[in-house]
């Protein structure tokens, strides 16, 4: 009978760890199931773009979220602003110039908690060779064995000279762009 | 309804030449518009031209329904049937091209994958999704359908015109009533 009752014991234990055995590190982005999206206005129209590579390094463990790291390189080339026309137009020099400038990359600087799944991520943002501090929102959830990182955030398309020249002024081309990101992270092998 | 007027209503008249200006001005707009190099200048020019066909759209709208209410007047005694018969044939193409053009147009936008947002603040719903051959399918639809339109319109202000030099009628001073004569 008391072993038993240990036994008992014992598995009821091991239920209640479980899920923090399971608060795995997550770290290999998969870049099939994750996504950069973009939607800027011009006209006051709203057009969706995308960019169609990415790869990414990520450290998170929801465990200790302040550890947490990420690093995103996106490949400018990559650009769907809604047209070939625009997408033409995005990589010439007033735009993306990605022939100077072939990528795009944050480096996360600090991961700060910010109760339950939301997460606020600082880094460092490198467009067209400039290197701004970016502050962006992030929801983390399980699901699987993935984890999945979301957010969306207004990157001032000024800040970086994207668009210069004829396209810098606002009244066509909205300054304000907001960027979208899913990004899919596989727990990390165990060691 | 009532006999037959003698003339069209001021308000038959003012929307006929409102849409006429509105129509020639569209028109030459996109003659203009269509291989402009990408600019600002361009994404403005398109999006008037995108509000323009939205308001010729409801002007026409509000034609149709004044038409349907106020009868128009009938042909000059004498004139042949089959003047007649074209006229009138001509006129429901116009009314049918003047509802199709507009529509097209809004159709090639969503496919091409550019929301209609008239005048900047009233987003207009997508009816299509975005799918370029479609498109491109599309906007050769519009063009068609606008200089199938440009012929019937070159003719209907011809034979308006060939009445009033030639009939010596008043088909044209009616819709134009300064030519009436004392």
């Amino acid at each position: 009978m008391n072993k038993l009752h240990q036994l008992f014991g014992l598995a009821a234990a091991a239920a209640i760890a479980a899920p923090a055995a399971h608060a795995a590190e997550f770290n290999q982005v998969a870049p099939e199931k994750s996504a950069v999206a973009f939607v800027f206005k011009q006209m006051n129209v709203p057009i969706d773009g995308s960019f169609k590579r990415f790869k990414g390094t990520l450290s998170f463990d929801p465990a200790r979220p302040a550890a947490g790291k990420a690093e995103i390189e996106i490949d400018l080339a990559s650009l769907d602003a809604g047209s070939s026309e625009a997408n033409e137009e995005a990589a010439g020099k007033l735009w993306f110039n990605t022939k100077s400038f072939p990528t795009a990359r944050f480096v996360s600087t600090s991961v700060k908690a910010l109760g339950g799944n939301r997460y606020e991520v600082a880094g460092k943002m490198t467009i067209k060779g400039k290197a701004l501090d970016a502050v962006m929102p992030a929801t983390f959830r399980q699901d699987g064995a993935n984890g999945v990182f979301e957010g969306s955030f207004i990157l001032k398309r000024a800040d970086y000279a994207i668009g210069e020249g004829m396209w810098a002024d606002f009244g066509t081309v909205a300054n304000e762009v907001q960027v979208k990101f899913r990004l899919v992270a596989t727990a990390a092998a165990r060691k | 309804m009532n006999q037959p007027a003698s003339s069209y209503t001021r308000t038959a008249i003012l929307l006929h030449w409102l849409v006429a200006i509105a129509l020639v001005g569209a028109f030459s707009v996109g003659l203009y518009m269509h291989e402009l190099p990408l600019s600002p200048w361009k994404l403005k020019i398109y999006s008037w031209h995108k509000w323009a066909g939205v308001t010729i759209f409801l002007l026409v709208l509000a034609r149709l329904a004044w038409r349907a209410t106020h009868r128009p007047p009938a042909a000059p005694a004498g004139m042949p049937a089959w003047q007649d018969k074209a006229a009138q044939a001509v006129h429901l193409l116009l009314y049918a091209l003047m509802v199709a053009i507009p529509l097209s147009g809004w159709l090639m936008s969503s496919a091409k994958g550019f929301q209609t947002v008239y005048f900047g603040v009233l987003p207009l719903p997508d009816l299509l999704q975005k799918d370029a051959a479609l498109g491109e399918t599309l906007q050769r639809i519009h063009m068609l359908l606008n200089f199938t339109m440009a012929a019937l319109v070159a003719g209907h202000a011809g034979a308006a015109v060939k009445h009033h030099l030639i009939d010596r009628d008043d088909v044209l001073s009616r819709m134009l009533p300064f030519l009436r004569k004392p």
